[in-house]
């Protein structure tokens, strides 16, 4: 066993480092702390408009697409200093969803078209996969595109869309025919949101902020050339794109900087004179969570080392998404607890200093809209059954 | 970076595989634990012979100059087995006290007894009063004619009925809760006032109670400087950690396994109940445990092999990492323990299934150095404060 980087590698952490202490500013870092509104989109995208110029938009592309050619060890480095130094990953529906399908089953005419828009974050992208009656259960999708001429007429709602409110383009899944299996049938469609008949609908979440949408279409024309690969088959390049979000690391370096945040909140918030970081039971679920993320983090750096070896992730990998959201949670929860009474205050328009507090708004959203991460890119319960199938054969 | 074990520890790991799987069924185990010594001395040279009792020793002394790690390739194969003969007690926690002492002439004269087979040995440090806390020692030792004279009595010694020899912990000064003033000594299970009376412990081990009866030792069975003994356990004490929750993991994964293909074959409802959802469910969640103190040793083996390869560092990454890790394998051990007992249903209750063994070795196991609580509140104290 050996935990350590070569001297190349500890090279390019620095280089990373350094790149991202010059361009990530303390001014693009308050306004993204907003994490929605109109401040927000400007802020999101003007960093990866930084990220673009420096080539660093898309590690995860091949590089004939514009990827960076990055080794696995790299794309890790990489990903860990991002956390670690709190920049918000890249918006993930274009770069990191829709781009795969393209780059691996669109057309020619389809990626020279798309893959440049979204890689300059010019094109901002939105997921319509889950329906009112379809959340989980993905394939019980029925949102129809019937084809008719050289388009298709598309008619259903999507729903949970975030950030449809700012996109430019929509990929669905869509059901093509009802003649087959449930898995059949299906169609990847990409929509222009400004085609007549695309209406998008807020939906405000518990959070009481506003990211997630319901986005109805009304007989939408979409032409034929927008249909990725062939048609029916939308379900096969759907389930690549799942895999690939699966796959995804454990979120390891924001969880241990979330962690920190709350271990300096801890030793300021006072109790009958007594620092909370040095009370005992708070001292215990602090432990409680600090000891599941150490693992976690070791769990990560096995799928990273197997991977970075030529091989396939172990069976391990298969619980990076459970235990990842889980101990986001467990943070979210017990910075909540930590802001006591403020927790519940709605700050609305006061500032910390009338309020009285300087962390609670952001404790209360956070643990709100963080309930969701056990719920979207495959629930939890999904994970677990995903687990039992695969891993246990059960 | 890597995971991987060496060539050579991959050979040593598949000579304990085999063993384990070819030697030592649940029959012959419970053979071994119902005879006289509650040991197989067979068994015992055979591990001799294939070199196992050399893996933490000094090539000087005729070991393998091995790492933690080694013990822990080991220690884990060992665990899917739940094999009892002393491995834990005489040589990675005797051998490796006496290993990591100042005393050479001890050293030449006992390690190599210990790689051949011919000496057994025991730390005897517990007394009635003083549960996890190592240095709350009221044992005396006084001084008297060049040498002590050890006066007192020691509790759930493990393996003490077969041991030849005997590390005991003893105040040379200082009060009862006192670090400083701790000594160690090497006495012999002969001497003239060592009397012990030996009992079987739940994991089908023995322990016994010994009494040090106004028992005369010299400069020469003293490990480290007079009053220094804390310094050594304290040094040692991570290895044996380490090594516990190594045997931890292999039963872990092994209970996991049994159960997981149980419920592949026991029919209900006309259906096997590995089709249940809520029972596939848990079988994940104990396979997630499984699989997080497996990372949890991992980081322990990985910070052991930074603070060897970089002393002046300290150790306080290490030691974070090994409290968490005994932690963790309370909890994980808690879970997959009641897991596979309750999905075995009444089968799982019974003394014939091989499932119940398993439980209790890691029940010892957790209350083995300090159980879950009590290496928590360690973590907490070297991580929160302000």
């Amino acid at each position: 066993m050996d935990i350590n980087f070569s001297a190349e590698d500890l090279a390019f952490r620095d280089e990373v480092r350094d790149f991202f202490a010059r361009e990530f500013d303390a001014e693009l870092a308050q306004q993204l702390s907003a994490t929605q509104g109109g401040d927000y989109k400007s802020a999101i995208v003007s960093w990866q408009k930084k990220l673009h110029a420096k080539g660093w938009i898309a590690p995860g592309w091949p590089k004939e697409y514009g990827g960076t050619g990055w080794t696995v060890t790299q794309k890790f480095i990489y990903e860990t200093e991002r956390g670690a130094a709190g920049i918000p990953d890249v918006v993930p529906f274009g770069l990191k969803m829709v781009a795969p399908v393209i780059y691996t089953f669109g057309t020619e005419e389809q990626k020279a078209h798309f893959l440049p828009r979204i890689l300059s974050s010019d094109d901002w992208w939105c997921q319509g996969y889950s329906e009112p009656g379809a959340g989980s259960d993905l394939a019980a999708l029925s949102t129809t595109a019937e084809y008719a001429g050289d388009n298709y007429i598309v008619n259903g709602r999507k729903i949970w869309t975030t950030f449809a409110q700012y996109a430019d383009w929509i990929f669905c899944l869509v059901r093509t025919s009802k003649e087959m299996r449930k898995q059949q049938g299906i169609s990847f469609l990409l929509i222009d949101m400004e085609t007549p008949g695309v209406t998008v609908k807020p939906i405000v979440s518990i959070d009481g902020k506003h990211s997630l949408n319901e986005v109805h279409f009304e007989d939408v024309l979409v032409p034929r050339e927008n249909l990725i690969g062939e048609q029916d088959k939308g379900w096969t390049y759907a389930k690549a794109l799942l895999a690939h979000e699966r796959t995804g690391m454990a979120e390891v370096a924001d969880s241990k900087r979330m962690l920190s945040k709350l271990k300096q909140r801890a030793a300021e918030e006072v109790n009958g004179g007594t620092a909370m970081i040095n009370d005992p039971v708070f001292q215990m679920r602090l432990s409680d969570i600090e000891m599941e993320l150490m693992a976690l983090e070791y769990t990560e750096l096995r799928v990273f080392a197997s991977m970075a070896g030529g091989g396939m992730p172990g069976p391990e990998s298969s619980l990076l998404k459970i235990k990842g959201t889980e101990i986001t949670q467990a943070i979210q929860e017990l910075q909540l607890q930590l802001a006591a009474e403020y927790g519940g205050a709605l700050q609305g328009d006061l500032s910390n200093q009338e309020l009285g507090h300087d962390y609670a708004a952001e404790a209360r959203s956070k643990y709100m809209y963080g309930r969701a991460a056990t719920i979207y890119g495959g629930s939890n319960e999904v994970q677990r059954n995903v687990i039992a199938k695969a891993v246990l054969g059960l | 970076m890597n995971f991987d074990f060496s060539e050579e520890q991959t050979m040593i790991k598949d000579s304990v595989a085999r063993f384990v799987r070819d030697e030592y069924d649940i029959d012959t185990r419970r053979k071994i634990i119902n005879s006289e010594e509650g040991i197989s001395r067979e068994f015992w040279n055979t591990f001799a012979e294939l070199g196992w009792l050399s893996v933490p020793f000094a090539e000087e002394y005729g070991g393998f100059g091995g790492t933690v790690e080694d013990i822990a390739v080991v220690m884990e194969e060992l665990g899917k087995g739940i094999v009892v003969e002393p491995y834990v007690s005489t040589v990675v926690t005797f051998g490796g006290l006496l290993a990591a002492s100042t005393n050479n002439s001890l050293k030449e004269a006992v390690i190599p007894s210990i790689i051949d087979g011919s000496c057994l040995g025991s730390f005897a440090f517990l007394e009635r009063q003083s549960r996890y806390e190592i240095a709350d020692v009221v044992t005396t030792a006084v001084a008297a004619d060049g040498g002590y004279v050890i006066n007192g009595e020691k509790t759930v010694v493990v393996h003490g009925g077969t041991a030849n020899k005997f590390i005991v912990t003893a105040r040379s000064s200082g009060e009862q809760f006192d670090a400083e003033g701790v000594s160690l000594f090497m006495v012999d299970a002969a001497a003239e006032g060592v009397s012990l009376k030996s009992y079987q412990t739940m994991d089908g081990q023995r322990a016994a109670t010994v009494q040090f009866d106004n028992v005369r030792v010299t400069d020469d069975q003293l490990l480290n400087s007079l009053g220094q003994g804390m310094q050594l356990i304290d040094h040692v004490m991570p290895q044996i950690l380490v090594a516990l929750s190594a045997e931890a993991l292999g039963i872990m994964s092994t209970l996991n396994a049994i159960t997981v293909d149980y419920s592949k074959t026991r029919q209900q409802f006309g259906t096997p109940i590995g089709s249940f959802q809520v029972l596939q469910h848990r079988m994940v969640d104990t396979f997630i445990a499984c699989e997080q103190t497996k990372s949890m040793l991992y980081r322990g083996l990985c910070q052991a092999n930074e603070y060897a390869a970089n002393p002046d560092a300290g150790n306080a990454e290490f030691l974070k990492s090994v409290h968490a890790l005994k932690a963790t394998i309370a909890k994980s051990g808690k879970l997959i323990g009641e897991e596979a007992i309750q999905l075995h249903g009444g089968i799982g209750m019974t003394d014939e299934l091989n499932i119940g063994h398993f439980v209790k070795r890691l029940m010892t196991i957790n209350v083995s150095f300090g159980n879950g609580d009590f290496h928590q509140k360690k973590f907490n104290q070297l991580n929160y404060s302000a």
